[in-house]
């Protein structure tokens, strides 16, 4: 077919509810020729929104889902088709009930609303429901369902309103034209369109349309079985789809709620059940609709039985049969987050995949404003589909760990859980060493990760309660006291730290100095061996990353970045090139190692065999040199993350393990250890208040607020600067601060440590909100073991952003005293640097 | 009274159905399998009368039989889901089945129960199947069996150990008075069948369902091949939206003398 139809502004693929957000926010943010395409027909295309349970429960433990939903909440609401029930999530198990407590610190820390219910509250809420097992319940007010077909109707005839949308339903794509990187148009079945951006927003069938154009949406399509039965003659009296709170029976993978006369039942307890989109049916094949697979019983037997012993009640009421049950498809990613944002292989083409309908309108929206002003109110850094790593994205990688994300669903996961599947995938030349040592390993980026060194247990002795030993299992939980250990040696002797997950870019040509103004905030045309801490900054003066950036040469910078997001950070700085081709860039991630070199003997270790003077004359602080290290040749940059006198150690891959060696023998008589990223990443750096990017540092926040910004504003332009300067000359809202806990035994008698993201409150325990209406809490948590006491980061305002102020912190049920230490960036620990500088 | 209700596993109806390349099966990949519409009939009524029937303090035994692919068992434990007691299947490799090979194959079942010392006075099935329609099966068995066969039926009772079964016609009903023991092919609209309890499913799935093979012996016509019938084209006349359409609406039907 050859048909021209008329030219497209923006073409969204996939009228489901996250297409319908999407064509709205966009015909608000006022872009006009959108064109929605979809294979099926509306309202209900077939996709997952139309068979989904449609229920919203508002609290997470994760900020930005938390608002997300909440704005999504907020716009059902808006449309009238929110149905405000309440919610019930029950405990079981005692874990369950300590669960509870955290979903309540993350609805405080969040500020939505939600509170323990006994198992008598729950059973005047739902009085068909055996309370039995039960031991308790967390309750969301504000939990409902929402209608996504008539939210997506009223989404396009709003657009069509604004004459900015035409619809093409019933209408196939075929191929997505891409040339020279750059989204051209679509191949439909009715004709090509031509289109300058194309948005992806198809769900289970992501994959198919990324592989027409060459990139990636990794996720997959899998079953999520649920049936409904009735009539529930406990339902006849009620009128409208729910009356009862919805039942999320979560230690059992389920959920029971009202649905008109029927009641819906759910389960996530079977096995995970994949199905690749390619055998997903058209609609004309499809018996019902295309995601909306025949019923597997036997998967199901098992939810049946939790079922009966739930609401028996219900299900042995004489005339209550199964009307309907199915294989309903959903996406699932290997990390279980969205994967937003423009790809990072074609200019233009978007992903707005594995989105609930809890949150679809608030990611609609939030794409609508990235693609608009290039920055988006909720910071979404953590969906983005430029996270993704090459081996992120191979089907054995994503199925291995959807597998394991289907069954964290409604588990009880701990911050710091790692994923046991597809591990071992990239590996630093120091891994023989560091498995020898007993390297407990945690990943980031595919990077296997040493946390802490089971060789150093024999350190336990020597510091004693000194390593704060947690007796609380959940505090304790992906944690060793070997950590405190270990910073404590290092503080006092010297430690080895594989920083090879490191992402380096090198940045050359004559463009590169220039580039390089404009992408930092910090003065970027400093001497030749000169290294710079720098914020980079998005349009509107909020955080994009932090790095280090290191000036080989005139023409040449060699950017530093950590490997949780270097990979968004990589897409930034190539998305920002000139375009005469005057700037170079290269990632040489795989090419180099690094290990970091840092306690008071680190010098008396380097000296031995560095083939240049290394004293603090000749190789000062913030210097960077390419030297000898016997016969390994190395680019060493005096800096620290974790407070101490040392180099960060560079060297080509393949020379890592002999460097490894060379350093080990050198350090032998200076009781030279390994340490884990316990220490630098989180025990050595609270302590010293390093931000860390996604913690403190995220678009939230400027640099002002979060007290990196230097006193003077460099004269050349650079991204973000006149919101830079803006809030330079201002009070900031907020002051991020760094507090101790007073005493972790106060609530309970029992040492409790905060791992993060908790609520600051006032001492009445009332919420802090600042001018900006951010909440304040834990945005990192940490021993600090030099200082004696369990430490905290917050943001506050400048009511409490002052020394010595004394404050509370929600953790699990009990509220600790902290007491403010530090208002702004100077260290708790030696706040002069005078270690760093010897 | 002892019941035998007789189904069988059918692709479910509302797609498109694909054949398989060599035109000799259907390609079942995307498919949804039930039981013939008329058969959940069958199923309803058995229960209901075994009901009633025991409550008056009857001994009754109801048993639902198929032939077919070892998925079939889920059909049956629909059925036993409904409330029937046990089930039973003749397992197939997955291939056709003709009328007459059928046929035999069920007699054998039947002939196996009564040996086993269990005679029926009712065999209940649907009155043709969903998929091949052939309308042969009941009245198969019924010949081989040597027993009395009505269809079509709608309606059924009993009295004096007959069975009173109504047939619609044009006209009104057929009223049949049939000698028990009897073969009854049932249509949709004899009852509203009730959806399967979970109860009933998870007594279902814990009983052990009795599975015989046999030799398939085909008679009668052979099958060549599977031909989808020409696609029947739609034609859809837009008449107006919203409220503009209405009076249109009315003329058609006034046209069609609905009003």
């Amino acid at each position: 077919m050859s048909a021209e139809l008329p030219k497209a502004k923006v073409a969204v693929i996939g009228a489901g509810i996250v297409g319908n957000s999407l064509v709205y926010y966009l015909a608000e943010k006022g872009w006009r020729d959108i064109v929605l395409i979809d294979k099926g027909p509306l309202p209900n295309p077939g996709g997952s929104t139309g068979h989904a349970s449609n229920f919203i429960f508002p609290v997470d433990h994760s900020k930005e889902m938390t608002h997300l939903t909440r704005d999504s909440i907020n716009t059902y609401t808006e449309m009238g088709v929110y149905n405000k029930s309440g919610g019930i999530e029950l405990a079981r198990t005692e874990a369950r009930l300590q669960e509870i407590q955290r979903r309540i610190t993350s609805a405080k820390s969040w500020g939505e609303e939600g509170w323990f219910v006994s198992p008598e509250e729950i059973k005047e809420m739902v009085p068909w429901v055996n309370t039995d097992d039960i031991l308790g319940g967390f309750y969301a007010p504000d939990a409902g369902v929402c209608d996504p077909l008539r939210a997506g109707t009223i989404m396009r005839e709003r657009a069509q309103e604004l004459d900015a949308l035409t619809i093409m339903a019933n209408t196939e794509v075929q191929d997505i034209i891409v040339e020279d990187g750059v989204v051209k148009g679509l191949q439909l079945d009715k004709g090509y369109l031509e289109a300058e951006y194309v948005l992806i927003a198809t769900g289970c069938w992501s994959e198919l349309l990324a592989d027409m154009a060459g990139v990636h949406i990794p996720l997959a399509p899998i079953v999520h079985q649920f049936m409904t039965v009735g009539p529930v003659p406990q339902f006849e009296a009620t009128t409208g789809e729910i009356n009862f709170p919805l039942v999320r029976d979560v230690d059992a993978n389920m959920y029971e709620r009202q649905n008109g006369s029927d009641m819906e039942i759910g389960s996530y307890c079977h096995k995970t059940i994949i199905h690749p989109a390619k055998d997903i049916p058209s609609n004309e094949e499809a018996t019902m609709t295309p995601t909306e697979l025949p019923f597997t019983e036997d998967d199901f037997d098992e939810s049946l039985e939790i079922a009966m012993g739930l609401v028996g009640e219900i299900l042995e009421t004489e005339g209550v049969g199964v009307r309907h049950a199915i294989n309903g498809l959903m996406s699932l990613t290997p990390d279980g987050g969205p994967i937003i944002g423009e790809t990072p292989e074609v200019k233009n083409l978007w992903s707005v995949a594995a989105i609930w309908i809890k949150e679809a309108p608030g990611f609609g929206r939030m794409v609508a404003e990235l693609m608009t002003d290039g920055v988006s109110e909720v910071d979404i850094t953590a969906s983005d589909v430029a996270r993704f790593y090459e081996h992120n994205r191979s089907k054995h990688h994503v199925e291995a760990r959807v597998y394991e994300t289907f069954n964290k669903m409604y588990s009880i996961v701990h911050p710091a859980e790692q994923y046991a599947s597809s591990r071992m995938i990239r590996l630093s030349p120091f891994y023989p060493r560091e498995e020898a040592l007993g390297a407990f390993f945690y990943e980031t980026a595919g990077w296997e990760r040493p946390h802490w060194y089971e060789a150093n247990k024999n350190l336990l002795e020597k510091y004693g309660d000194a390593t704060m030993p947690r007796t609380a299992e959940w505090d304790g939980r992906w944690w060793s006291p070997i950590i405190n250990a270990e910073h404590l040696h290092m503080r006092e002797n010297v430690g080895m730290v594989d920083l090879t997950a490191f992402s380096i870019f090198d940045v050359t040509g004559p463009g590169a100095a220039d580039y390089m103004q404009k992408m930092a905030v910090n003065q970027m045309k400093v001497k030749v061996g000169r290294s710079v801490y720098t914020p980079i900054l998005n349009a509107h003066g909020g955080f994009k990353a932090d790095l280090t950036v290191l000036r080989k040469g005139k023409n040449h910078y060699q950017v530093v970045t950590g490997g949780g997001n270097g990979n968004v950070d990589k897409k930034w700085f190539k998305d920002h090139l000139p375009e005469d081709g005057s700037v170079t860039f290269h990632d040489v991630t795989s090419a180099l190692c690094t290990v970091g070199l840092w306690g008071p003997k680190a010098r008396n270790v380097l000296e031995k065999v560095a083939n240049i003077d290394v004293s603090n004359e000749a190789f000062p602080y913030g210097a960077v040199k390419t030297f000898m290290i016997n016969q390994i040749e190395v680019t060493a940059f005096r800096i620290s993350y974790v407070g101490e006198l040392g180099w960060e150690i560079y060297t080509k891959m393949e020379q890592g393990l002999a460097l490894w060696d060379i350093l080990w023998k050198a350090g032998e008589d200076q009781d030279v250890i390994a340490v884990g990223n316990g220490v630098y990443g989180t025990t050595a750096r609270i302590e010293k208040g390093y931000r860390a990017f996604g913690m403190e540092l995220e678009s939230d926040y400027d640099p002002i607020e979060c007290g990196l910004a230097r006193p003077k504003v460099k004269s050349a332009d650079f991204i973000g600067k006149e919101a830079y300067v803006k809030a330079h000359g201002s009070t900031p809202a907020a002051t991020l601060c760094t507090l101790s806990v007073d005493d972790p035994t106060e609530a309970t008698g029992e040492a409790r440590y905060m791992l993060g993201n908790e609520p600051i409150l006032t001492l009445d325990g009332e919420a802090i909100i600042d001018a900006k209406g951010r909440r304040s809490y834990a945005t990192s948590a940490g021993n600090g073991p030099s200082v004696g006491k369990h430490l905290l980061m917050a943001y506050l305002p400048p009511a409490h952003a002052k020394v010595g102020e004394k404050l509370k912190v929600q953790y699990l049920g009990g509220q600790y005293t902290v007491t403010v230490e530090v208002a702004g960036s100077t260290p708790l620990f030696d706040p002069t640097d005078s270690r760093m500088k010897s | 009274m002892n019941i035998l209700v007789c189904i069988k596993r059918v692709p479910m109806t509302g797609s498109r159905i694909r054949l398989t390349e060599d035109e000799q099966m259907i390609d079942t990949k995307n498919l949804r399998f039930w039981m013939s519409p008329h058969e959940e009939c069958a199923l309803e009524e058995a229960v209901r009368i075994a009901k009633a029937r025991t409550d008056a303090g009857e001994e009754c035994i109801t048993k639902v039989l198929t032939l077919g692919p070892a998925d079939a068992a889920d059909q049956l434990k629909h059925g036993m889901a409904m409330g029937i007691q046990d089930g039973i299947l003749i397992e197939t490799d997955g291939s056709d089945w003709d009328p007459m090979a059928t046929s035999k194959a069920l007699v054998e079942a039947i002939e196996a129960e009564k040996a086993a010392g269990v005679e029926y006075d009712l065999i209940l099935f649907g009155n043709e199947s969903a998929d091949s329609g052939g309308f042969q099966v009941g009245m198969r068995v019924a010949h081989k069996l040597g027993m009395p066969a009505v269809t079509g039926i709608k309606d059924l009772e009993f009295a004096d150990g007959k069975a009173i079964a109504k047939r619609e016609t044009t006209a009104g009903f057929d009223i049949y008075e049939v000698p028990l023991p009897a073969i009854v092919a049932v249509k949709e609209g004899l009852n509203l069948p009730r959806y399967p309890s979970v109860p009933g499913r998870l007594k279902a799935k814990r009983k052990k369902i009795p599975t015989m093979t046999l030799e398939n012996r085909p008679g009668g016509p052979d099958k060549v091949r599977l031909k989808n019938p020409p696609a029947t084209e739609i034609q859809t006349e837009m008449l107006g939206e919203g409220a503009a359409a209405a009076s249109r609406i009315v003329d058609i039907l006034e046209e069609l003398g609905a009003i």
